[in-house]
């Protein structure tokens, strides 16, 4: 962190204002990742717990769980989107 | 060490015109509209009283595909008729996905906005209008707005959630999903092409570099294959939201 500050600090200006810009849209997308990070995991986890116990459902629970997974990962793509916006 | 250097995203994603306002995206739109129109055409032709064989067995298979795990995992059994809309949906999107893969394409259609966009802006008002419909408009909106079996004072909250949620937020969701997923595949096979490149053209004295320019280009090989699964389930996820929308909009919540 001490060495990106540096690094900032003896650019000019309008540098400076682009490397800005590059590291908030890295904390962006990085930060957006985590809470759907946990949550897929948790979606799946829990999908493949309910296939194992009744493999018979697994279709249903296939099918409810790439819903969920579709919400959840919206937050990321938008952390995704924002990235590509900020940075480049 | 490397000069590497990231093109501006302009240059990853935008293509020259190949005569006025049509370049390779619209291209490869129109292309999967008239593929996708030809296997069906092709199916439907082949003789119905034989077994099926050819181009009618990959219809068939996808047809079933969408009536069995689409249409009746969430709509039900009066949902069918809404099979060749969200087939003809389903077919389009994956072939646009699919030349993201392709070599000399080498890009998603749906890696832009725009088609993404209407497709979605189409769904929205689709599930709207089967709404009003069904429902009766003033029936729908109210069953938007006041979902039943809520505290009443709940609603000072929920109603402009809700009503911003389901008119605002859910077709810019449903676009995003797909544009943000196709580019993002897009970016990575683009950052690891081009590291491959870098590190095989490495002119420095330390030629260890050169060899290792086999690593990046397996990960590309490696992604390439993600990317056929994500192009068929970014398809298949968009299709089963709209019948999730077609779903709620005709049989409100009790």
């Amino acid at each position: 962190m001490e060495a990106i500050s540096r690094l900032v600090a003896e650019l000019d200006a309008a540098d400076q204002k682009a490397a800005q810009a590059a590291i908030g849209a890295g904390f962006a997308y990085g930060l957006a990742a985590i809470g759907p990070g946990v949550g897929i995991g948790y979606v799946v986890g829990k999908a493949i717990e309910a296939m194992a116990r009744q493999p018979e459902a697994a279709g249903m629970v296939r099918t409810t769980m790439f819903l969920g997974i579709a919400f959840t990962e919206a937050l990321a793509l938008i952390g995704f989107v924002v990235f590509i916006l900020l940075g480049l | 060490m490397l000069a590497l250097e990231f093109p501006p995203i302009n240059e990853v994603i935008r293509w020259r015109d190949l005569f006025t306002s049509f370049n390779k995206i619209s291209l490869i739109a129109v292309l999967a509209a008239l593929i996708g129109s030809l296997i069906f055409i092709l199916a439907a032709r082949s003789d119905a009283t034989k077994s099926p064989r050819g181009v009618r067995n990959l219809a068939e298979m996808i047809v079933e595909f969408v009536e069995n795990n689409i249409v009746m995992q969430t709509i039900g059994r009066d949902g069918l008729r809404w099979t060749p809309f969200l087939t003809s949906l389903f077919i389009f999107i994956y072939l646009c996905n699919l030349p993201g893969i392709i070599p000399i394409f080498q890009m998603p259609a749906t890696a832009r906005m725009a088609i993404p966009l209407f497709l979605a802006v189409v769904v929205w008002l689709i599930y709207n209008v089967v709404g009003m419909i069904s429902q009766g408009p003033v029936h729908y909106f109210k069953g938007i707005m006041f979902p039943p079996g809520v505290p009443k004072p709940i609603y000072l909250l929920l109603t402009p959630i809700e009503l911003v949620s389901t008119i605002i937020i859910r077709p810019f969701s449903l676009a995003i999903r797909l544009f943000a997923n196709m580019l993002a595949g897009h970016m990575l096979l683009v950052t690891f092409a081009l590291l491959s490149e870098a590190l095989f053209q490495a002119t420095t004295k330390k030629f260890i570099l050169v060899p290792m320019g086999i690593l990046p280009m397996f990960m590309l090989l490696f992604l390439t294959l993600f990317e056929v699964l994500v192009g068929f389930l970014q398809a298949y996820i968009f299709t089963i939201l709209t019948s999730v929308f077609i779903a709620g909009a005709m049989h409100p919540e009790h």
